[in-house]
């Protein structure tokens, strides 16, 4: 019930809020505070009560709810949180929480609805994390666009319109793809058992022929690809990023674009593995262009939301790489590059928003030398500078070398080129600070600095980027099981895909896959040579 | 004629005592809200009159007339969509036309019309239902006869109207011709006599297929459309968008269903070509409109089109996915025609983009109904639209039409943008747009309540819709079982 309860309370909130913002500026605000504080605090309960909440016996998932809904077409309202939705979850909390903060200042016009939206966004967010009914899934997956759609359209900047629709129709039309793959995936299973139903668990032992498979999991990648977004189809990022409000902008970056790759790992690996294995190579080279694409551009942007946006482009690159790596360092990777992309890209938007506040532009030509009047703004956009570039101790660190190892053993050339990426993520985010905040200040402003209830915002957001760069255990240990499992159909190796005697490669292995390692030297893989 | 059969009929001759009560209360004195309370109660009464047929088993009235449970749920759609129009009229009217009495009349009638189709069983039976439904229509859409438009699309609509009436005659004798019976029944036992469709068959069906399409609105029979639309008084238009079409699609899958129809690949083959030029060219052509009338005019020939591919689905499932939609589709135009009537003042109705400029800043209770509205139009989760359209692409992934399907999907995002256009002007900040009413808020209020329990059923549909999916299945399995 706790999972059901987290959407509805945001829900209700939501309304709350609207309702509210007739009487007081000031009410949604902290209406929307209180909604979004008791999930977060759910969500952390879960997670400090999790490992005895989860004995061995139930597997990867620590809750689940199941309640009838369209029994027709065996459509349930199916909730269950593993360790990869509970990280997620607390992604979407910290960051709407910030987001709400952020928009204190920033929003006068149309509080009420303001939030509504906002926390419309969130509960669709939440449920697309917690869904295991594939109908439902869709449905949360539109829930949280139209809300995202009116936060661009109506609070965004000058060229909010076209913006607000080009995101709406390139997620709507890729969403449509998607939503004939599940109901083919439907039929096909009905046609097969008997049984119709939506239900994730069972949908997955859904057997079909490799072209079937192929047409299929297009369909998912389409969605999937296009929020994520991955090269080809990335073109609304970064009109909406840059168009949006701050907080729309935060969560976009942080939130939306995990939806995609949460996605790829929860659909795309389990129900498709011998397409998703003939694909592997197509779509780690879509990644690593993503990467070099997105580096390059970011590196040649004069507005600084837009520059930022297409350092997302970049990084969520190593997203793709990393999940059709198939191995479990990589999919850690991918996991930690979803928290700690979205904490420090949601960082870097926020300073951009704090930065229009003061000198309402976002053109970087026009900045300059502001260290000397705002030190703590500066220090705190070098953190996210440097987490952003993937410097040791700072999350982003931990999520790209994971990412990098991983695929290494999947595809060592591709992960030669996404390695250059490292490089030219240095030379665009160390342009950031130095346009930003060295160099002449050309422009007669005086550079207030950060306020306390901005200090109250960013500093917490810098404590959590280092815990997760020095100690990112726990993140780790809640997210391998459920990795362990979307990663099930591909343990059992085939044997050309073993690791060949003549060219010995490097492995790397957490310590407890080492039984796995003993596992392949007794098959005389790895170093046991027979 | 038996006196059950009186019984089987109860609602039709509720509503044709009414047209008559109507017509000597004029008589006798103008007065507005008594006709407008008669109207509205013989409406209700002949809904509630439904309740008291059985509905176990189709009773026929031979050979004009069957009376079975899918007739019956489409007789209560059009009734209450009927309904829900006569409510909304009442605050347009009164503030327009010296003489609204006459409309109340012509209404039912129409109202009448559409339930004569749905019943019929019988190519009289058929016609006559039609030119009532059709005759009543060419006085309402002109009815207010001092509008600069309004004359235009009567007139349109009658000439082309007499002339699709004229091929669907022509088309019906050359069916006769060939089979010697005009009962759909016995129609479909001559035909499965046949080793070879004849030519001349084919040519009557080809000719019926004018008639239908015409009133139903589909390419390439489409032209009058955004005219009548635009022309019409807005309530007119609402009856036109829902109860005109739903008749004739209940009559169309009747008659598809007695006769085989889907066993004919060249019948087959027309509806596919119709269906898939009806979502292109509605929906291409909407994105050029400024008028939001004509929108939902184009709009409309695409939902057809929507409609229509689950009826090409042919089986169980894509008889119930046509009901559902058209029962999100009567839901949303209602809604959607509703909000434009009750912004609409005594000069012009509400149609240019202008008119909502700002709407939700202005109203937000009537511009957050009329997103409600456009959102499941456009099929998006949380409405009745998006079961709807979830409704027929799973009848056509069912039968594999993946043309249609895919069609379909990539229709649903041009349909998008200018479902989106609308909203975004409603939320653009400025001050501007009209405000102007120039009656007392109460005559308001009846509308107001109309749009609000349309909206609430809108969402209801949308989150939970088990409980009409159940009323829905049953309904098809008494017409679909024998034939299917």
């Amino acid at each position: 019930m706790i999972l059901l309860w987290m959407i509805v309370i945001l829900m209700v909130g939501g309304i709350l809020a609207w309702l509210s913002g007739r009487i007081n500026d000031a009410l949604p605000r902290w209406i929307s505070l209180l909604a979004i504080l008791p999930n977060l605090a759910l969500a952390a309960w879960i997670w400090l009560a999790e490992p005895a909440a989860n004995p061995k016996a139930t597997g990867a998932w620590l809750m689940q709810l199941n309640i009838e809904w369209i029994p027709q077409w065996g459509v349930g309202f199916d909730l269950a949180l593993d360790g990869l939705s509970l990280l997620m979850l607390l992604l979407t909390f910290v960051l709407g929480f910030i987001a709400v903060l952020v928009s204190w200042n920033e929003i006068y016009n149309k509080v009420g609805f303001f939030h509504f939206n906002l926390l419309w966004v969130l509960a669709g967010i939440t449920g697309v994390f917690l869904t295991m009914d594939l109908f439902l899934f869709y449905f949360f997956w539109e829930v949280m666009l139209i809300p995202m759609y009116f936060l661009i359209g109506i609070w965004g900047h000058e060229n909010r319109t076209y913006a607000a629709y080009k995101f709406f129709i390139f997620t709507q039309a890729s969403g449509l793809l998607m939503l004939l793959a599940i109901l083919s995936l439907y039929f096909i299973h009905g046609s097969q058992t008997g049984v119709y139903t939506f239900n994730y668990f069972e949908l997955l032992g859904t057997s079909f022929s490799p072209a079937v498979g192929m047409w299929l999991m297009f369909g998912f990648l389409a969605a999937f690809l296009v929020k994520l977004p991955v090269v080809p189809f990335h073109s609304w990022l970064p009109d909406a990023h840059s168009q949006a409000p701050t907080a729309g902008s935060v969560i976009l970056a942080g939130l939306l674009l995990k939806t995609g790759a949460y996605g790829l790992l929860r659909f795309v690996l389990p129900f498709f593995p011998e397409a998703a294995q003939a694909f592997a190579p197509w779509a780690m080279l879509l990644g690593v262009i993503g990467i070099l694409y997105g580096a390059i551009l970011a590196y040649s942007q004069t507005d600084l939301k837009r520059l930022v946006a297409y350092t997302s482009v970049s990084h969520m690159g190593f997203v793709i790489l990393g999940v059709f790596a198939f191995n479990e360092l990589a999919l850690q990777g991918v996991v930690m590059q979803m928290i700690t992309h979205g904490l420090s890209t949601g960082a870097l938007f926020i300073l951009a928003g704090f930065l229009y506040d003061r000198i309402h532009t976002r053109d970087i030509r026009k900045m300059g030398g502001f260290w000397a009047t705002a030190p703590k703004m500066g220090v705190i956009a070098m953190v996210f500078v440097m987490a952003s570039l993937g410097l040791p101790g700072l999350g982003n660190f931990i999520a790209e070398f994971l990412t990098l190892v991983g695929s290494w053993q999947a595809n060592n050339w591709l992960t030669v080129f996404a390695t250059i990426g490292l490089v030219l993520a240095t030379a665009y985010s160390l342009r950031i600070l130095k346009k930003i905040f060295y160099g002449q200040n050309l422009t007669d402003h005086i550079i207030h600095d950060l306020s306390a209830r901005e200090m109250l915002i960013m500093v917490p957001m810098v404590l959590l980027i280092l815990w997760l760069g020095l100690y990112p255990q726990p993140v780790i240990d809640t997210a391998k099981p459920s990795i362990d499992e979307q990663l099930q159909a591909y343990t059992n190796v085939p044997e050309d895909r073993t690791i060949s005697l003549e060219q010995p490669q490097l492995i790397l292995q957490p310590a407890d896959s080492l039984s796995q390692l003993n596992k392949l030297k007794n098959k005389g893989g790895a170093y046991g040579l027979k | 004629m038996v006196l059950n059969d009186f019984i089987y009929l109860m609602p039709l001759l509720i509503l044709v005592m009414a047209s008559l009560i109507t017509m000597l209360v004029i008589a006798v004195k103008r007065y507005h809200k008594i006709i407008y309370i008669i109207t509205l109660l013989s409406l209700i009464a002949a809904f509630a009159s439904l309740f008291e047929i059985g509905y176990d088993e189709p009773y026929y009235i031979r050979p004009l007339f069957v009376i079975d449970s899918f007739a019956l749920f489409y007789i209560g759609l059009i009734l209450l969509s009927s309904l829900v129009v006569a409510m909304l009229s009442y605050a347009y009217f009164e503030q327009r036309e010296e003489r609204k009495e006459e409309y109340y009349i012509l209404h039912i009638l129409a109202t009448l019309g559409a339930c004569v189709m749905v019943i019929s069983n019988h190519f009289a039976s058929l016609f006559l239902g039609l030119e009532v439904l059709s005759v009543s229509l060419y006085g309402l859409i002109a009815y207010l006869r001092t509008r600069e438009r309004s004359d235009e699309a009567g007139i349109k609509y009658l000439v082309l109207a007499a002339l699709s009436s004229a091929f669907l005659l022509f088309g019906m004798a050359l069916v006769y011709a060939v089979t010697g019976t005009m009962g759909f029944t016995e129609i479909g036992i001559a035909l499965s006599a046949f080793q070879e469709t004849p030519l001349i068959l084919l040519v009557g069906f080809g000719m019926m297929v004018i008639g239908v399409g015409f009133k139903l609105g589909v390419v390439p029979f489409h032209m009058w459309t955004p005219d009548v639309y635009e022309g019409a008084p807005a309530p007119v238009t609402a009856f036109i968008a829902t109860v005109s079409k739903g008749g004739m699609v209940a009559l169309l899958i009747r008659f598809f269903l007695e006769t085989n129809g889907f066993n004919y690949p060249a019948l087959i083959l027309i509806f596919t070509i119709i269906t898939i030029a009806s979502m292109f060219i509605g929906n291409i052509l909407a994105l050029m409109q400024n008028n939001v009338k004509r929108i939902l005019a184009y709009s409309s020939i695409a939902h057809l089109g929507y409609v229509l591919v689950a009826f090409l689905a042919g089986n169980v499932l894509g008889v119930e996915a046509v009901t559902f939609y058209l029962v999100a589709y009567f839901i949303t135009s209602l809604g959607a025609f509703g909000i434009i009537t009750l912004l609409s003042d005594e000069e012009r109705d509400a149609e240019q983009m202008e008119d909502y400029r700002g709407l939700l800043w202005r109203r937000p209770w009537t511009a957050a109904a009329f997103t409600a509205m456009l959102l499941s139009l456009a099929g998006i989760p949380l409405t009745a639209g998006f079961v709807g359209k979830f409704y027929v692409l799973a009848a056509g992934v069912k039968t594999d039409l993946w043309l249609m399907v895919v069609m379909l999907a990539l229709n649903s995002v041009i349909g998008l943008y200018y479902y989106i256009k609308i909203i975004a002007v409603m939320f653009y900040q400025t001050n501007a747009g009209r405000e102007r009413q120039a009656l007392h808020p109460s005559a308001y209020l009846v509308s107001g309540i109309t749009i609000a329990l349309l909206a609430v059923l809108l969402v209801y549909v949308g989150v939970y819709p088990t409980s009409l999916m159940q009323l829905i299945e049953n309904i098809t399995l008494s017409v679909s079982a024998p034939a299917l």
